[in-house]
């Protein structure tokens, strides 16, 4: 018989469903549990827990998710990947272990800790060697924010993954893997498929992107006839079934809402698309024009015939930064001319930060339920009900962003009228921690694998 | 004939940076052409004009009826810099839906192309 390998996603974010991971594993036969916490910014907050508390800096959720598939884990040999292991892969460990320990799982898990992504201790070290890590969308050099970086994380491929599950792991735990390795890795073990058998670790890759955004491609923000779309308070998450040629079954478990079809997958596959032709990963590179996909029966896609290539000698880099303070504040104007309300109060206010002497890198007034979305595009919509104003302020001055947050409330009393919605109060000052893409040469970065029985 | 993209595509946007990608995605395997034609880089580019800052890219998938354009630009700042409601450019693929095109006659009664509706 063919050997078939059941992947299944179980988380897409960081704050996902908490209850998915549960549902994946008992829903119906599958081999791996695969969960992505990792999006772009998460690492600093992570980093800013762990600085606070040497115990933490990875995702809490993930504990809870494996106290809820402990039992599935131990008994019937499902195996789980996570990237939540954060900036701190050796403590979330510890406490997978530790809650295993306390429900009955004593000795049963064998932990692989996946760490060397973390590049932030090594920052001076790398750029004083030659590495100035620049943006990969301005050109600018780190050196430039370096005294502003809060973390800094290489994505890693499915290299260390494939060795922890080699060393006979039930559970591995990394820090900033790529998501689609978390999927890829597993049938890389699986099927021993070599390093550069290409068009099969492409087509692990494609199987990882369908798939790490969990109901996203089964049914889960899908506008192809969108009202049909049965029963998304109950959507089951994907799964793939994956054979040894590459070739793959996208599918979700049965008595479960949601769809699996031609258009839910196709919707996936172009979220986040940049050069469809370069799909680039630390392991590979996929070609996204290869991609056939053909409805195998219901709530069955079939993806097969991807091709790939080498990958590149750069590993991309996520560096955090902070980067000013922003706040953002609404009032909400009612007919008759709501926009024309909502057009004259951001202009007083604008005038009044002016007034005040307050200065900003950036202000951004929308009009929700208006043009906020498509601008222009939406057409005239003075005749709107209700609109919101939606007014935000950039800067690197704490001081004025604070005091723009005061200034929103006296317009109820002194402004054009028929004006509520101020309910939730001031604004609040956020500091802004932004993202910084750059590349790294491969050979800098060093991944280990260490076993937590 | 004047046709909306709404009626024969439909489409996912999501970000990279300051970057909103737009996946159109044909209704029909038959109307892949009638966007391959007419949803150009630079028909796109007028549409988007004066909403976004940067350039348009476009990238053909035959394979999967579908085009992809980067809109570069299109996110004020991107990202956690973001001010803007769709930070993350969730709903630029709503915006590229509302692009109309000209399709000769013959040609759109050959396809059976759904006519643009009048707007209310």
């Amino acid at each position: 018989m063919t050997k078939v390998v059941r992947v299944a996603a179980g988380q897409g974010f960081w704050g996902d469903d908490l209850d998915a991971p549960r549902r994946q594993v008992e829903g119906g036969p599958i081999d791996y549990l695969m969960l992505d916490y990792l999006a772009e910014v998460t690492m600093s907050i992570l980093q800013k827990q762990k600085e606070r508390d040497s115990s933490l800096g990875y995702a809490r959720d993930f504990v809870g998710a494996m106290e809820s598939v402990l039992p599935a884990v131990i008994e019937r040999g499902v195996k789980v990947i996570a990237n939540a292991g954060g900036v701190n892969p050796p403590a979330c460990a510890a406490a997978v272990k530790a809650v295993s320990d306390k429900r009955g799982g004593r000795n049963r898990l064998r932990i692989g800790v996946v760490t060397g992504d973390d590049l932030l201790g090594r920052l001076d070290e790398l750029i004083a060697g030659g590495h100035p890590l620049d943006n990969m969308d301005t050109g600018e050099p780190l050196a430039s924010v370096r005294d502003r970086v809060l973390s800094a994380n290489a994505y890693i491929g499915s290299e260390p993954i494939v060795e922890a599950l080699e060393k006979g792991a039930n559970v591995v735990i990394t820090g900033r893997s790529t998501d689609t390795a978390l999927t890829m890795a597993p049938l890389r073990h699986e099927f021993g498929w070599s390093s550069d058998s290409w068009d099969k670790l492409a087509s692990g890759i494609v199987a990882g992107h369908i798939i790490e955004c969990g109901a996203q491609c089964s049914g889960g923000n899908c506008l192809y006839d969108w009202r049909s779309i049965p029963d998304l308070a109950n959507v089951g998450y994907p799964l793939v079934e994956a054979t040894a040629d590459g070739s793959f079954v996208v599918t979700k478990h049965p008595n479960t809402g949601g769809l699996v079809s031609v258009p839910t997958v196709s919707e996936q596959l172009v979220y986040e698309m940049g050069d469809p032709h370069s799909y680039i990963t630390p392991d590979v590179v996929a070609d996204f024009t290869t991609i056939r996909l053909e409805q195998q029966g219901e709530n069955r896609v079939r993806v097969s015939g991807i091709k790939g290539k080498p990958p590149t000698n750069k590993l991309k880099v996520s560096i955090a930064y902070r980067a000013g303070f922003k706040a953002v504040g609404s009032l909400v104007y009612v007919w008759p001319d709501a926009l024309d309300k909502a057009e004259l109060a951001d202009r007083i206010l604008r005038e009044r930060l002016d007034r005040a002497g307050l200065r900003f890198d950036h202000i951004l007034s929308e009009f929700v339920g208006a043009t906020a979305a498509h601008g222009r595009l939406a057409g005239d919509q003075h005749g709107a009900p209700e609109v919101q104003l939606r007014f935000g302020v950039r800067g690197h001055d704490r001081a004025a962003v604070e005091r723009f947050t005061r200034e929103l409330a006296p317009l109820v009393l002194n402004g054009p009228p028929s004006v509520t919605g101020f309910a939730g109060g001031r604004p609040k000052v956020e500091e802004i921690v932004a993202y910084w893409p750059a590349l790294v040469d491969k050979t800098v970065v060093r991944t280990h694998v260490e076993m937590v029985a | 004939m004047k046709v909306q993209l709404v009626d024969i595509a439909h489409a996912r946007s999501g970000d990279k940076g300051d970057t909103a990608n737009v996946g159109v995605i044909a209704l029909e395997p038959r109307w892949y052409d009638v966007l391959d034609k007419f949803v150009t880089r630079e028909s796109v580019a007028r549409h988007f004009n004066g909403l976004i800052d940067g350039e348009v890219e476009r990238f053909e998938l035959p394979n999967l009826n579908a085009l992809n354009f980067l809109l570069h630009g299109a996110l004020d700042g991107g990202g956690t810099l973001s001010l803007k409601t769709d930070a993350q450019g969730k709903v630029y693929s709503t915006a590229l839906l509302r692009m109309t095109i000209d399709v000769p006659d013959a040609e759109a009664a050959r396809l059976k192309l759904p006519a643009m509706k009048a707007t209310p």
